[in-house]
């Protein structure tokens, strides 16, 4: 079953050069962008199946020994992890019919989209700290390109805060990468695992682990890093916001559990108060930033930021519950915010603006997809029996757990703030009739005869998901449960790299 | 060695970081520049430096050889580092052609929640017209942190 690894990681590279290869249209670029799609998905889809029935799944590129070559390795964490990903990348392709002109297609969305996929994937399923780097980056030039296509004048200013702090991070993580190949002498994060604790100096591991806090922390927007994500991500067209806020701040997430629960457990340990107090500025800057706006996609941007701290709540609590509902706030997290993005641009579509005070009435015409918003800001807000409900019952019964009344307390009040930005969207964008004065002509030629198809299915369809997360969580609070579990008892995974009885001294 | 190549690495950061501090895009490109090879020096010195040994196990007898896994990492930082800064130059042409500024306290354009959104439509074309910085001027009224704080450190 190990061919499915590398399958899941060239399948989007290899859709990449196709699409940027073939010519036609943007229709046949897109029709093969979805294939693609659909493709990894059911890979993807495989390799959770076997991951969750046989263990860790792990492969040595090249067939070089485990701690000289580079691993890929899908635990079940990661396989999720994937699966979501190619859900997200699905429904962004669908999406992108509407908002992906001609000269976009052309200028390479379609190849960008999916080299951006294939680095997340990459990302997910490396058991080499090198190699993350090099999948980051993957990543990070796709977005750089997505995030400059086409190229107005918005665009190119979000672009340069955005490009400016991710080197940073990017440059910040390859200092600490060489650190800490200068204490351990092996990259493969399994070794580390066992190569860490017999380091003398283990002051120099704590600084080194939040040297990585740090660069993996202004990828995931973190608080006091996250001034980046507003300034950008309301500027992009529909679909690459949708992709960026469902995955790109969720892969920096997964990079700092994955360093901090196998690389440094210890030092985890001793800083997991500052990561807790971290997680708690984030859900509050968050959510009080969301407050301030009146652009829907600018409210939304700051949601990914508060839903950002309440995943790190998961590391700073340290506990299996806590990671366990990290996990299954991170799914629903990363499908959710795609799916707002999406909504967010049917709104604009309709209404001819994102923002607030120039939106109305949209209840009136358009109740089915009004119903639809209102069922996706309500899994938000954590309303029961929705799946953002179980994220946030599963985090308070870790607090409980713990005893930490202070951060229930904290969780329970800033839950109940993100619910007012939310509540303003739909009564300003639905219930309020639309205003007349302004913007008439605007109006008229905005206002489509009806909603594209290719928007309503992949919004649809990430509804019809979210909902059935919500009615029937077991299985997902399940697999969260054994993926918080190994995380955090690494064993299976590093005896999947490394083989059973390798002594740690050579 | 150690010694040197660290002091040099300390100095190198201090001069990136200072440049980085400006509002000058440009100037802090060069800084961008300068901190990516501090990265590549630290994996470099951090591996273990060897003087005047190929990181080959050369078979005359001669135990000394350089480690050859920093000099493959940095070659692979400095190639990333290489595509991401001609990336960044382009970038900043194009802003500054598109925005008339380097200032980026001047680059508050999107930042504006009253800006109606123009993401959405096909891009209006960009411009090399002077006139975007007048465009650029009258945006800037009546936000807070206007220009006039700005400069150039």
């Amino acid at each position: 079953m190990t061919w499915l690894l590398i399958t899941c990681l060239l399948l989007p590279i290899a859709t990449a050069a196709l699409t940027f290869m073939i010519p036609g249209d943007r229709r046949v670029k897109g029709l093969l962008s979805i294939a693609g799609m659909a493709l990894l998905l059911l890979f993807s889809l495989t390799l959770l199946y076997a991951v969750a029935k046989h263990g860790v799944l792990s492969d040595q590129m090249g067939s070089w020994q485990a701690p000289m070559g580079i691993t890929l390795i899908a635990d079940l964490f990661s396989a999720i992890l994937i699966a979501v990903t190619a859900l997200v990348g699905l429904a962004v392709a669908v999406y992108s019919f509407i908002d992906i002109d001609e000269s976009r297609a052309n200028g390479g969305f379609h190849t960008f989209l999916h080299m951006l996929i294939g680095g997340v994937v990459g990302a997910f399923i490396t058991g080499d700290l090198f190699n993350l780097y090099v999948w980051f980056e993957v990543m990070l030039i796709s977005s750089f390109a997505l995030l400059v296509l086409g190229g107005n004048r918005i665009q190119l200013d979000g672009a340069v805060k955005y490009v400016a702090i991710n080197l940073i991070s990017t440059v910040v993580l390859l200092a600490s990468i060489g650190l800490v190949y200068g204490m351990t002498g092996t990259l493969n994060m399994a070794d580390l695992h066992q190569r860490i604790p017999l380091v003398e100096d283990q002051g120099l591991v704590s600084v080194v682990a939040v040297l990585f806090l740090i660069a993996f922390g202004i990828k995931a927007a973190v608080f006091p890093l996250y001034f980046w994500l507003p300034a950008s991500y309301h500027t992009l067209p529909i679909s690459v916001s949708a992709v960026f806020a469902g995955l790109m701040t969720k892969v920096g997430v997964y990079a700092l559990i994955r360093t901090f629960t196998l690389i440094f457990p210890d030092a985890l340990a001793e800083i997991d108060r500052i990561i807790l107090t971290i997680a708690i500025a984030t859900m509050i800057a968050g959510v009080f930033g969301a407050l301030t706006q009146g652009d829907i996609r600018r409210i939304l941007s700051f949601h990914v930021i508060a839903s950002i701290g309440f995943m790190l709540l998961g590391l700073g609590l340290n506990s299996t519950l806590a990671m366990s509902a990290a996990i299954f706030y991170m799914v629903q997290g990363i499908l959710l915010k795609a799916l707002l993005f999406m909504m967010a641009g049917i709104v604009g579509n309709l209404g001819g603006s994102f923002s607030l005070s120039q939106l109305g009435g949209l209840y009136r015409d358009r109740p089915g997809f009004s119903l639809l918003f209102l069922l996706a800001i309500l899994t938000l807000a954590g309303i029961p029996p929705l799946s953002g409900f179980w994220a946030k019952v599963m985090i308070i019964e870790a607090g409980l757990e713990l005893s930490a009344f202070a951060v229930i307390a904290l969780v329970l009040l800033i839950s109940l703030i993100t619910f007012i930005p939310l509540i303003r969207i739909w009564s300003e964008v639905f219930w309020k009739s639309a205003p007349q004065s302004l913007h008439e002509e605007q109006q008229q030629q905005a206002r489509p005869a009806q909603t594209p198809t290719a928007a309503l299915m992949p919004v649809i369809g990430l509804s019809l998901v979210l909902l059935w997360i919500g009615l029937q969580p077991a299985a997902l609070i399940e697999g969260a449960d054994r993926s918080a579990r190994n995380l955090l008892a690494p064993q299976s995974y590093v005896e999947a790299v490394l083989g059973p009885a390798l002594e740690t001294d050579q | 060695m150690e010694l040197l190549m660290s002091a040099l690495i300390g100095v190198l950061m201090a001069a990136s970081v200072w440049l980085m501090l400006s509002r000058n895009l440009v100037k802090f490109l060069f800084g961008l520049v300068l901190v990516s090879n501090v990265a590549n020096l630290i994996i470099f010195t951090v591996g273990g430096l060897t003087v005047g040994a190929p990181p080959l196990i050369v078979d005359d007898g001669n135990p000394v050889y350089a480690n050859s896994l920093p000099q493959a990492l940095v070659l692979t930082a400095i190639v990333i580092g290489f595509g991401l800064v001609s990336f960044t130059l382009i970038l900043a042409l194009r802003a500054y052609q598109s925005l008339g500024t380097v200032n980026v306290d001047e680059m508050v354009l999107a930042e504006q929640s009253h800006v109606v959104a123009a993401a959405t439509t096909p891009s209006d074309a960009p411009s090399t017209q002077p006139a975007i910085s007048v465009n650029a001027a009258a945006h800037n009224e009546g936000d807070t942190a206007g220009p006039s704080k700005g400069g150039s450190v």
